[in-house]
């Protein structure tokens, strides 16, 4: 998902600062090789005596919470939550701030529901029926990206209204607008400044990295609390969220215009103005249009989490069946969350693709595709007049206002598609018991569970000093301050026990997205053919809202735990195996053959060269993958994933849990500081020779 | 009035004790006479600043092409990106045409850079969003001329640099040479005084860049324009410019004609600079010429002191005698024998040893 572009990011930063001399390649190998050893095994040293140290003192000092117990601070939290409910319609900063600024998103979210989805009042349908929707969004395609998509728009809404989910996807489409619309109002400008100053962008770059890597969970409750349960909240979340790919696109964009064309432009006398206008725009055109793309895929994705909060859409239809295990009518509403997500990024790529400007798009086609281009302003003409009749028609006909749905009948493509989801489930589960009890109960007996016992019964203190034992051999200070200050707050928050149930479900996920990782990274890294093939999925399976992970995963595995863990591991291993395959890319071509010419085997070479200098890329996809795993696995909460998770859901459906909720928000907020830090810390250490 | 204070009065570009210095602290660095000293490495391992242009004074004359030469690194783009104030000096003063123009503000900068000056870049930066066309009228249009006025003027200079028939193509269809054929227009489009090139023909290959530097001498020729002209090629300097000027690590080393550089290069740096040139093309005879000695023959051919090497050396061979060179006035001031032309066409040393010599035989 959008987090793809925070990588690089995140690796600029000031590796050249650290100590240690600069050895030359092969002696750092040497040099590196060893220091690695020991590192492992002061690491082993350290896991060998806090098992010991365990296995003598399980059970005790472990801070253990009921699920209905509260402690004090969660208790003031609900106080808090009372004192805003109370003073909400009186008190300043509310009156004047937070009211505003909901009642303008409130506004204009409901302007776009009124336009394709809820009638407005005193109506029987939205201001556009479906046919006009239809059309309407069938032109715009075909206008802004090119024929092939404007189809593929076509085909996909009729297909969302004959799952008999019309109304649902046009309101996860009307909030989606909504919150884009205010993301790309704001980000652009911002990417702008960030673009042209330094000061600024160095401001704003670990604000963006935090709204990215903040597991979204989190700051729903907040935001409810201020903004209160519904649209403007959804709007809010949404644009937490999706603004930073559109910011830091831009600002790339920006960044990255031919320095030369910039100073010509200067060199002739033109105001900033008159540069970013006739330069830097036109001329990142395509960058901020790829930002806006990611932008739009991010909010999608946080439209349908926003259903928590009571967000309105197809995340609703979502949740309610995963609540259910209701495998079938998940996957249908998931499918279409799928299709809006395809069209979607279709359409916007297609955009990217035509602002690239008049020479590139003409020259290098088809005699074909040529002739279409031909064609394209007479079809526009006529498309754009079908349009005007097809919106008149839906104003006019209610046949052609509400989606001629019939549940049941031939054409309810939703009951096939539940049924199928159903059917496969069944047979899954009936002929590859391996497959689901199996790998089920292998990995739970095997890793899941030992480690978790490990975490859950250690006394509090025994894992604090052997994490920050850890830390400090992983990291020095720069990982074991950070450390210190997690773990104090996190026995604050009263959720310690659930704190250390979620992190051995995070740990046991990164595990399994690391071995994917560098396994498939590696293929990819090494052969084009397997990165041809692979890339694309990868690139699909990113564009996803993750929620959609859930259905097929609890449908295999039943909800549980282990779901949570696999639906991470999907979710996150696509970023990992992209870092893992560029880093072994990047790897000098030079040196590959030089190995290979001293009569290296091919795993000679994977071991000795390709991965020890990608080692700066796999320590990234293991801090990528760890922040990545963390969201999901707290979501998990949602299929009964236990813990933190578990704490959060109920902070927002039980009000007494409330308080609570909101600390296990901070605690996962801490948990991802801790293990960003710490990995941070450790590829800079351990991955500097290789820079 | 010498020459040099004749240069100072008319310049059209006037600088003086121009300093550009990266890093934090920079504005110390020309005011303290020990940092000032330091060499570039010493300056980085003591403050951490680079001294990109150190110290450089130098007059453009109206109607001149001024080169500024110098290996990678040597401060050529920084000195002239001073110049147009697309970076600010750290210190110093340039006049444009009698103004200061350190002194400007915004507003009157663009002014001057819309009417007076105009460059042309290495990598053209051109605007690949944009027909030929539109890249040439592009600086007209930000000035605010009508769209008829700014595309009558744009396809004037596009005629002028021979892009005729290739207005409506984009950028990147056109090869690298007629890209910088649409810098040099884009440049000339606002019809500007100075010109200022920086390494212009130095991402062409070597047929192309010789058709360009042609094309660059026909356009002065034409339209008499004052350039500043950056280069790391010599003989490209050599061939354009009136005087050219040395650069090492952001210090001017020699600035002269090419006859002078070559004739009498000011340092071991200069001269290895100028070694690989064919001196007969650059050098006059005033270089090599002897004082006359009693017994010369005083019926070989008489020659100008400006004429190149390779142009007498058909005469003075076939004469099979001396040529006596005379100044304006008629009066014998030296000359010219096989020795001395072989000298030239075959050794090296000879004229590296002789070097000295113009500034006797002209006492
Ligand atoms: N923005 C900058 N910040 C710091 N140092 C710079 C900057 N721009 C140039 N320099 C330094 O100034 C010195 C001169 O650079 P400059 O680009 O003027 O050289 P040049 O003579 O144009 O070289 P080339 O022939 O490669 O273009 C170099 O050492 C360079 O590292
Ligand atoms: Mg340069």
């Amino acid at each position: 998902m959008s987090t793809a572009t925070t990588p690089t990011a995140r690796d600029g930063g000031d590796g050249a600062a650290g100590s240690g001399t600069p050895e030359p390649v092969e002696v750092g190998v040497v040099v590196r090789g060893r220091r690695r050893l020991t590192t492992a095994a002061q690491v082993a040293v350290v896991l060998v005596v806090w098992i010991v140290a365990w296995a003598a003192l399980r059970g005790t000092h472990t801070l253990p919470l009921a699920p209905s117990d509260l402690t004090s601070l969660h208790h003031s939290l609900n106080d808090a939550r009372d004192w805003v409910d109370d003073n909400r319609n009186s008190s300043p900063i509310f009156l004047y701030v937070f009211n505003e600024i909901r009642v303008v998103l409130n506004a204009l979210s409901q302007m776009f529901m009124n336009l394709v989805a809820v009638p407005p009042e005193g109506a029987q349908f939205p201001r556009l029926g479906w046919l006009g929707v239809v059309a309407l969004f069938t032109f715009v395609a075909t206008w802004l990206g090119n024929l092939r998509v404007g189809l593929l728009t076509l085909v996909g809404l009729v297909f969302l209204g004959l799952q008999g989910l019309w109304v649902p996807s046009m309101e996860t489409l009307a909030v989606t607008a909504a919150a884009v619309l205010v993301a790309l109002a704001i980000g652009i400008p911002l990417g702008v400044l960030a673009g042209f100053n330094n000061r600024f962008d160095r401001l704003i770059t670990p604000l963006l990295d935090f709204m990215q890597t903040m597991p979204p969970f989190v700051y729903l409750a907040p935001l409810a609390l201020f903004f209160g349960i519904g649209l403007a909240s959804a709007v809010i979340t949404t644009l937490v969220f999706a603004a930073p790919p559109v910011i830091r696109l831009t600002a790339h964009g920006i960044r990255s215009v031919n320095k030369a064309t910039v100073e010509a432009s200067q060199s002739l006398g033109a105001t900033p103005g008159q540069t970013l206008r006739g330069v830097l725009l036109p001329m990142s055109r395509r960058t901020i249009v790829l930002g806006i793309n990611q932008t739009i895929m991010a909010a999608l994705a946080m439209v349908t989490i926003a259903a928590l909060i009571d967000g309105p859409g197809l995340g609703k239809n979502v949740i309610k069946a995963l609540s259910t295990v209701d495998v079938g009518t998940a996957f249908n509403a998931g499918l279409a969350l799928v299709v809006l997500a395809i069209v979607l990024d279709r359409t916007t790529t297609a955009m990217a693709l035509r602002s690239e400007g008049g020479s590139h798009t003409q020259r290098h086609r088809s005699p074909l595709a040529r002739r279409v281009e031909q064609w394209r302003r007479p079809l526009l003409g006529v498309g754009a007049a079908i349009t005007l009749v097809a919106v008149w028609l839906s104003r006019t006909y209610v046949a052609y206002a509400e989606f001629p749905f019939t549940a049941g009948g031939t054409w309810d493509l939703g009951r096939h598609v539940r049924r199928g989801a159903d059917s496969v489930t069944t047979w899954v589960q009936d002929t590859f018991p391996v497959l689901s009890e199996g790998l089920m109960t292998w990995v739970t007996r095997g890793i899941i569970d030992p480690l978790q016992a490990l975490l859950e019964t250690s006394p509090w203190w025994l894992t604090s000093i052997a994490i920050l034992a850890l830390a400090w051999i992983l990291g020095r200070w720069r990982a074991t301050v950070p450390a210190v200050i997690c773990l104090g707050l996190m026995v604050w928050t009263g959720l310690w026990q659930d704190s250390m149930i979620t992190l051995a479900s995070t740990l046991v996920a990164t595990l399994l997205v690391m071995l994917l990782g560098v396994g498939v990274g590696v293929w990819m890294g090494r052969s084009d053919r397997a990165d041809a093939v692979i890339r694309p999925v990868l690139d699909a399976a990113q564009v996803l809202p993750p929620f959609v992970y859930m259905v097929p995963v609890v449908a295999l595995f039943a909800p549980g735990r282990f779901s949570a863990i696999v639906a991470a591991v999907v979710y996150a291993a696509p970023v990992a195996i992209k870092i893992c395959a560029d880093g072994i890319r990047t790897v000098s071509a030079t040196t590959v053959e030089a190995a290979v010419a001293a009569g290296s085997t091919t795993s000679q070479v994977v071991r000795k060269v390709q991965l020890p200098m990608a080692t700066p890329a796999v320590t990234l996809a293991t801090n990528q993958g760890l922040i990545f795993v963390l969201s999901m696995v707290v979501m998990g909460g949602l299929v009964g994933g236990g813990a933190l998770g578990n704490d959060v859901v109920g902070g927002f459906t039980q009000r007494e849990l409330f308080g609570k909720g909101l600390a296990a928000g901070l605690a996962i907020v801490l948990l991802g500081i801790m293990l960003d830090r710490v990995t941070q810390a450790a590829s800079r250490r351990v991955g500097r020779p290789g820079r | 009035m010498t020459d040099q204070q004749q240069r100072e009065t008319e310049s059209v570009i006037s600088v003086r004790d121009l300093w550009k210095v990266f890093g934090p602290g920079a504005d110390k660095v020309p005011r303290s006479p020990e940092l000032a000293a330091l060499s570039r490495r010493e300056l980085i391992d003591a403050t951490g600043c680079t001294a990109a242009v150190r110290d450089v004074t130098f007059d453009v004359a109206p109607g001149e092409v001024f080169v500024v030469m110098g290996l990678s690194g040597s401060g050529k783009s920084t000195l002239l990106r001073c110049l147009t104030r697309l970076i600010e000096p750290t210190s110093g003063t340039m006049m444009f045409g009698g103004q200061d123009i350190l002194a400007v503000d915004a507003r009157r900068l663009r002014e001057l850079r819309r009417t007076k000056f105009s460059m042309v870049f290495q990598h053209f930066g051109l605007l690949p969003h944009r027909k030929v066309v539109e890249n040439v009228a592009y600086g007209l249009e930000i000035r605010g001329a009508s769209k008829a006025e700014r595309t009558r003027r744009a396809m004037e200079v596009i005629e002028l640099v021979g892009l005729s028939g290739y207005e409506s193509s984009y950028p990147d269809q056109l090869s690298g040479g007629m890209q910088q054929r649409v810098g040099l227009a884009r440049a000339l489009a606002v019809d500007p005084e100075v010109l200022f090139f920086d390494e212009p023909f130095s991402a062409l290959d070597p047929l192309i860049r010789r058709d360009m530097q042609n094309e660059v001498i026909r356009l002065h020729k034409e339209v008499g324009k004052t350039m500043v002209f950056i280069t790391h090629d010599l003989s490209e300097a050599l061939k354009l410019g009136d005087r050219i000027m040395i650069m090492r690590d952001g210090a001017q080393i020699q600035v002269g004609t090419g006859d002078e550089l070559v004739g009498a290069p000011a340092d071991d740096y200069v001269r290895d600079f100028v070694q690989d040139v064919n001196r007969s093309h650059v050098l006059t005879l005033r270089w090599i010429m002897r004082p006359p000695r009693p017994g010369d023959p005083m019926d070989g051919p008489v020659l100008g002191q400006d004429v190149l090497v390779h142009e007498a050396v058909r005469a003075v061979l076939a004469a099979r005698k001396p040529a006596r060179i005379m100044d304006s006035a008629d009066n014998l001031i030296g000359m010219v024998g096989d020795e001395e032309i072989f000298g030239v066409i075959t050794s090296t040393e000879t004229v590296a040893a002789a070097s000295s010599r113009p500034v006797t035989v002209a006492r």
